[in-house]
Formats: structure tokens, sequence, C-alpha cells
């Protein structure tokens, strides 16, 4: 069977002058790349200024937390597209259940909210047996439209300055709070993935399941695990919107998978399962940041940036794909 | 362990099972001794891999008791199983191939530091302490999926040692290697069993289980047939009894002269990126000839090559007197040639459609007008098919995946003759299948030659090409060292030799040219 009928694998020009590595580092030189790029082309515009480049971490620490959940996701071969819409509900059942019952029963809806919405997802997929992508697809619609259906499509104002602060508001000396969320989440997650049962798991389990089910792993009980990491950070990251914008609101996290997934698969983690660093992860949702602030300062609308984001994801997809078959 | 209290690692007495109305095992006994291997024989439907399942506790049995190490198992699950020291090496399915080496070695037995985090450190040097302790040469830091077939077998094997197993079951082990490396799995076999391992081995080569088994137990039909020490038994008893009466083996087949003098394909000076180097080969109509060569000697290499898989960087490649460019696939088949694979699950047949989808796939243009398939064009095709090459299915609707594993390699054939080729090129025809199986497809291979086709036919089973062969070429490292007439091969000697006798003969002689020319060049 090695020599089966593939075709004969020739050594690439990378490989064969010791670039082996260069697109396992992509993220690193890419991100340095666009930081000179727009420090030389939108300095003049207020780019380098530390108040702007901590806003980048404020604007990014909900992606990147999210991301450190999704490379689990993805490590493990499934997918989450309900996290955009996870947020957004949590925020909103954060909000309207501070607003009864104040701070401590609030923290507790919105983390319900995201392990309810992970262990129906897990539920789903790995019970019944639907592939995530669709379970997820699916969930991404009902949370949405359950967020949409208690607020009534409305803001859901939270009036403690508490919760505001630490939940993305607050400073602690200049650095902001959300910093600390996103470094706590990076350490947390790469330390799991790299040195725990579990996240060798994951990872066998998104590198072959078949092989991975057979050395005796539940790869089942991995997958909803994973799912459940996935729905609890994205609840994490609605509150952390909602602490930001002082309110609680269907809209917030709209459109946020898109993003998480670019994150992950720049920064390494192959859509393919089995591979995947979360320390990538950060970086890639921190260059993400960097190009949607660079595009604001350039003058660029919301739709350009739309567009700008959708060709980063192809790009990053190409890039996975191309090292899958070296 | 070989004076342990219980005689037995394994001691499967009467077991019985069935699938709905099917008794797939009947009053079945397999007893396995500790530090012996010991074969497990019997043809595609003898119950080889029920009784396995019903061993690794993925099959409750019906009937029967079953004792592993002195210690009755009544739960009858996988979980049980592996704790009582049983498991499988599968074919390439245990390893990750995102994880390397150490970390497969260890997969969900992890060595962990104090702090309870995963030690990868400490993984590696006991990954390296016990490829040494057993005489193995593979780099523990190395990702799983960058190993060649031998070294990612031998890896799980270390693995399923590290993981405590004292019953190794070893399921066609040898399919994927080469010599060097079969011999590499021997000598490493031989250790273990000195260690106290008891191995199960099913293989269809006889050479192998010859070389190193110490006992065999042969099933047929579901019913346990003998079980005897290799010492006991030859090749032709134990062909006799796993094909039962019916069938001759190979060694029976007519190989009448059907060579005409048109010449169907030509290659001159043909190389490949690595392989093949230099090649010069002519076919003519009505020929079989066959490729030898050890893995990795370049004979897929030239399968791939004339199916426009990979690409030639020099010389030409002359079909039915007209010089090609095969670039793909399309335009190989374009040219008549088609490719029977050796991998026929994956790339020759989609198992989940059925048996006339499959043959009528690559010829749906022709039974069709206009974008619409003509469903009698369709039916008849396949009816005519499944009549001619007589395989065994319940309808010509029923799902690929129903049938047995000869008979799915007859619906690949099916499917590709259905498109009437000048040229067939058959990588590894009967791999897996079992030996009656085998003698229909050879005998298949000799009705394609009598109708005039080229055949190329691609094996490591020595008997299967001097049976299906009109010449042999062998080939070592990419090149052609020998084209020899399958005359050459007779023992000049011999007169009063049966014609299982010439085989063996021609097996020993083809064989050792494969040695020599490997050694020598």
């Amino acid at each position: 069977m090695a020599e089966a009928l593939t075709p004969s694998p020739t050594p690439s020009l990378a490989t064969r002058i010791g670039l082996t590595d260069w697109r396992q580092n992509i993220i690193y030189i890419g991100f340095v790349g666009i930081f000179i790029f727009f420090a030389i082309t939108l300095g003049h515009k207020g780019f380098l200024d530390t108040n702007n480049l901590l806003n980048i971490v404020r604007q990014t620490a909900p992606i990147a937390i999210m991301a450190v959940a999704m490379t689990y996701v993805l490590a493990a071969g499934e997918i989450d597209l309900s996290i955009g819409a996870v947020a957004g509900l949590a925020s909103v059942a954060a909000a309207m259940a501070m607003d009864i019952g104040g701070v401590p029963l609030g923290i507790l809806a919105g983390v319900a909210t995201g392990i309810i919405v992970g262990v129906i997802n897990g539920v789903i997929s790995t019970r019944i047996g639907i592939p995530t992508f669709l379970t997820t697809l699916a969930m991404m619609g009902v949370a949405k439209g359950t967020s949409m259906w208690v607020s009534g499509t409305k803001a859901v104002p939270i009036l403690s300055d508490g919760y505001n602060w630490f939940f993305g508001g607050g400073y602690i000396g200049p650095l902001p709070v959300l910093l600390f969320w996103m470094v706590i989440a990076a350490a947390i997650g790469h330390v799991v993935l790299r040195r725990t049962t579990f996240g060798r798991w994951v990872l066998a389990t998104g590198g072959s399941e078949t092989a991975a089910r057979y050395s005796g792993v539940n790869t089942r009980n991995i997958k909803f695990k994973v799912l459940i990491i996935s729905s609890f950070a994205a609840a994490i990251a609605g509150m952390l919107y909602a602490g930001r914008f002082q309110t609680g609101r269907f809209q917030l996290g709209e459109g946020d998978e898109l993003s998480v997934i670019a994150a992950a698969v720049l920064g390494g983690t192959s859509l393919f399962g089995g591979k995947g660093t979360v320390i990538g992860s950060i970086m890639g949702a921190l260059m993400i940041g960097l190009i949607n602030n660079g595009l604001i300062l350039a003058g660029l609308e919301f739709s350009q940036q739309l567009i700008a984001r959708g060709a980063i994801i192809i790009l990053a997809v190409a890039i996975s794909q191309n090292r899958k078959s070296t | 362990m070989t004076n342990a209290p219980h005689d037995f690692a394994v001691k499967m007495t009467g077991i019985g099972k069935s699938f709905g109305p099917t008794k797939v095992l009947d009053d079945v006994n397999l007893e396995v001794r500790s530090g012996e291997i010991h074969a497990l024989l019997g043809g595609n439907g003898a119950g080889k891999s029920t009784i396995l399942k019903v061993l690794r506790g993925v099959h409750r049995p019906d009937a029967g008791t079953l004792e592993v190490l002195g210690k009755v198992l009544t739960e009858h699950t996988p979980e049980e199983s592996k704790r009582a020291g049983i498991a499988m090496i599968f074919q390439e399915m245990s390893l990750v191939p995102t994880l390397t080496v150490a970390q497969n070695i260890f997969l969900a037995n992890e060595l962990k530091t104090n702090s309870g985090l995963i030690d990868d450190k400490l993984a590696v040097d006991r990954a390296i302490e016990l490829f040494k302790s057993l005489d193995v040469d593979v780099d523990p830091m190395a990702e799983a999926g960058s190993l060649g077939a031998g070294q990612r077998q031998l890896t799980e094997i270390v693995k399923a040692i590290a993981q405590k197993a004292r019953v190794l079951i070893l399921d066609e082990p040898s399919t994927a290697l080469s010599t060097h490396d079969v011999e590499k799995l021997f000598a490493f076999l031989t250790k273990l069993k000195a260690e106290g391992v008891a191995i199960i081995y099913v293989s269809h080569r006889m050479d192998e289980i010859m070389k190193i088994a110490d006992r065999a137990t042969i099933l047929r039909d579901g019913r346990h047939v003998i079980t005897a020490p290799l010492s006991e038994l030859t090749l032709e008893s134990i062909i006799e009894h796993i094909v039962g009466k019916q069938s001759r083996g190979l060694s029976g087949i007519q190989r009448e002269d059907t060579r005409r003098s048109e010449t169907l394909l030509e290659l001159k000076n043909v190389s490949g990126v690595h392989k093949p180097r230099d090649l010069n080969l002519t076919v003519h109509a009505g020929e079989v000839v066959g490729i030898a060569g050890l893995l990795g000697s370049g004979r897929s290499a030239i399968a791939r090559l004339l199916f426009g898989i990979d690409q030639k960087i020099s010389g030409d490649i002359v079909v039915a007197g007209k010089t090609v460019a095969l670039n793909s696939p399309a335009e190989a088949i374009a040219h008549g040639i088609a490719l029977i694979p050796e991998d026929r699950l994956r790339q020759g047949v989609v198992l989940e459609h059925s048996v006339a989808d499959n043959i009528s796939l690559s010829v749906f243009d022709r039974i069709s007008k206009r974008g619409w398939i003509s469903q009698q064009k369709w039916s008849d095709l396949a009816a005519e098919k499944i009549k001619s090459l007589k395989v065994k299915t319940a309808s010509a609707a029923a799902a690929v995946r129903t049938l047995s594993g000869g008979n799915q390699q007859k619906v690949v054939l099916a499917k590709w003759l259905a498109s009437d080729p000048r040229i067939v090129i058959f990588d590894e025809p009967t791999a897996g299948i079992d030996i009656g199986s085998k003698s229909e497809i050879i005998q298949l291979i000799r009705e394609l030659a009598r109708q005039g086709k080229a055949i190329i036919v691609i094996s490591s089973e020595l008997n299967e090409l001097l049976a299906a062969c009109d010449r042999i070429l062998v080939m070592s490292d990419g090149r052609l060292l020998r084209d020899m007439r399958r005359d050459a091969f007779e023992d000049p000697t011999a007169g009063d030799h049966t014609a299982a006798g010439n085989m063996q003969f021609a097996e020993r002689k083809l064989q050792t040219i494969l040695q020599e020319v490997r050694n020598h060049g």
C-alpha cells in the first residue's frame, strides 16, 4: 500500500532549500510585515499611538478567546459555526438576568447559556450523528432567533459598573482588562492542548479518528467536550462584548465565526484536524484585528472590510491545504 | 511466561455465532499457547475475522467460552479484551499520522510528570529504550505519517507491547511490506515469542506461514477443520484444508499461447521522475506480461506512468503504433489503457453503490443519449458482466459493500472491462482475497488475453505471476533487470512432477532471482 497509486512525492522547492517550516511561521512573518506596512503608511493617522494599539487588543480579545476554543474544535476535526450567535445570546441572557437578580445571576445566566448550547450541539452531533457543520449551522439560527425573541430585538442595558469594568470596560493601570482575559485564555488553552491527555486526545481524534478510537480514546466524548468548550468560550466572549458596550444585544458577535475560524487557520490550525496551536490562533486573531484597524484608519467602509476579511480566509485555507499536500 | 500456570494464552471453546439466519461460526475452537506464533487460516468467509472479533470483544458469542491467560471473559466488550492483554495490529489504522511515533506509542496511556502534565521527553526516552530492546530502528520523534509501511507496522506492534499486550493479533501484516521489512518483522516476532507473547498470525501467504508459524488452526465455512503443528502440515495439505475439494489452487491453470504478432504497447527508454529508469518494454496483443520486484523496485511506478498519474521525463510510449502522451488518466483511458488498482476499495469501487452502477460508472457516455441514461443498456451491460465474470451477488441492485472481497474485485474488473480497453494493467489483482477467487481472477486474465488484449500484471505474489503470465520481467531500483519467458521457470529435470510441484519449483526460482537482482543489480 505504500506503493499505492498516489503520485510519488516530489520534494517541494521549499523542502529542498530547507524552508519546511516557513508556512508554520507565516503568521509571525505576516504579522510583522503587515504591522510595518501600516506603521509606514498609516503612522501619520495615529496607527502607532499606544491608545490605538491597545484598542486593537480590546477589539480582538473576544475573537481571540473564541479562537482559542476553535483551535480545539478544528484540531478535533470538527467545526462550530454557532459561536457568533451564541455570543449574542449570552450577552442578552446575562443582561436580562442581571436586571432581575443582580450581577451573580447575570454571570450565571451567561455561562449557563454557553454550556447549554454546547451540550445541545454535542448531543446532536455525537449521539444522533449529524455533522457538526450542519448542527452548528442550524444552532446559529436557533441561538440568534432566541436572543431576538427574548430581548424583543432591543438592547438590554447593563447598569452594574463592577460588571462593566471586569467584563471588558476596565483598565488596570494603562492596560485594558480585556488584555488579561486574552492572556489567561491563551495560557490555559496552550498548556491544556500541549501538556494534558485531553489536549493530546483532541489532536489524536482529529488526526485520525479511527486510530484514536482503536487506541482507546473515547473520541465521541472528546468531540462532545470541544463543542462545550467552544460554546462556553463564545458565551464568555458575548459577556465581554456586553461589558464593553454596557449592554446585551443580539447583534453582538454577529459574523464572528468567520473571523474566529480565519484566525485559527491563519495561525496554523488545520481545517482537516490533527494540528493546532493556541498561540498561533491568538496571533491570527491579532492579525485580523490589525488588518481591521488599518482598514478603518485608511478610511475603508464596513462593506470593504467584509471583502478584505473574506479574502484573508481564502488565503488562510489555501495555505493550510498546501501544507497538507507537502 | 512460558511456564505460566495456564497452558494457553487463548482458549476459545465451542464458539458459535450467527448473524440473523446465517451461522458464521459453528462450534469453533481456537487455542493459542503463550510464546507461540499461531497461524489462523481459511478462505474468505471461513470465519477468521468473526472469531477474532469475538476474541477482541467486538462480537458477543452465541455459544462457547473464552479464556485469556487463565481468566474467563464474560463481559465481551473491547475494553475487557484489552484489559486481558489482547491487542490487534490494524493495518495503518492505529497510528495517528499527525502525532509523533513516541506520542503514538503512548497514546491513551500517556506518561506524565509529577504535576500531571504530559511528559513528551520521557515518552521519547522510553520509546528509544523499547525500540532498542526489541531491535527496531524507528525515530521516535518522527511524525507517524512520514514513516514507511514497514516502520509503521513495527511501531504499531511496539505500541501494543508498550501497552502490555500479551496476545497479539496480526492480520495480513506483510501485505504492505518489502521482503526486507518482512524479514525484520519476522525477526521481531520471533523475539516477542521468546518473551512469551502469544501471536495470532493471519495471512494468505503460505510461504510466510510455513516460515514463521509454530502451529496453525484452519477454518472453513465457519467450522474448525484442524489444529496442528506446522511441522505436520504441507503446503498441499494446508491448501486442501482451506479450499476443500473443489479447487486445485493456482497450479492447474492452463496457459495456452494466445500471443498475436501485433504490438500493442511499446516503451522506449522511458524514465519517470524517480522510477522507472530507462525502461524498454514491448507487449503484444494476447500476451500477459508479469512484473515482479520487491516493494520499492518501481513496479507500481510503471502502472502510474502508463495510466497518466505520474509524468515521464524522457523516452517514448507507443500505443498500437502511435506515439502518445499520457498526461492524465483520462488520456490513458482514451488510448484504451485500463488500470485495475491495488487498493480497490478506495480507488476501484464505490462501496455504497449498486453492482450495476459501479460496472457502468466509466461508460455512462456509451449507454446514454443526450445525457439520459438508457435503462435497457444499463441493465443489459450489468447482467452481461455479472454473468461473464461470475460475480456472486444477490442482484445487480445489491450494494457492492455486501459482496465478498473476491467478488468486489470482480466488480472492479467488470467496471474497467466495460470500457473495452486494449491494454489492461493489473496492480496486485488478488491482494487479500482467498485462493478460490484468486484462481478465478487469473483465469479471467487468461481469457482477456485470448480476446487479444495486452496485459500487464504487477504482483508481489510469485505463484500468481507464474500462473498468469507468458513472460516475467524482474525489476529492482527502477530498472528492468530480467526478461524471462515463463518456460524458463520450468524444471528441466522434472518429468513426473505434479503441477503443484512444478509451481513450487518455479516459485523458488523466481524468488531466488528476485533476491539476486537486489543484491547484485
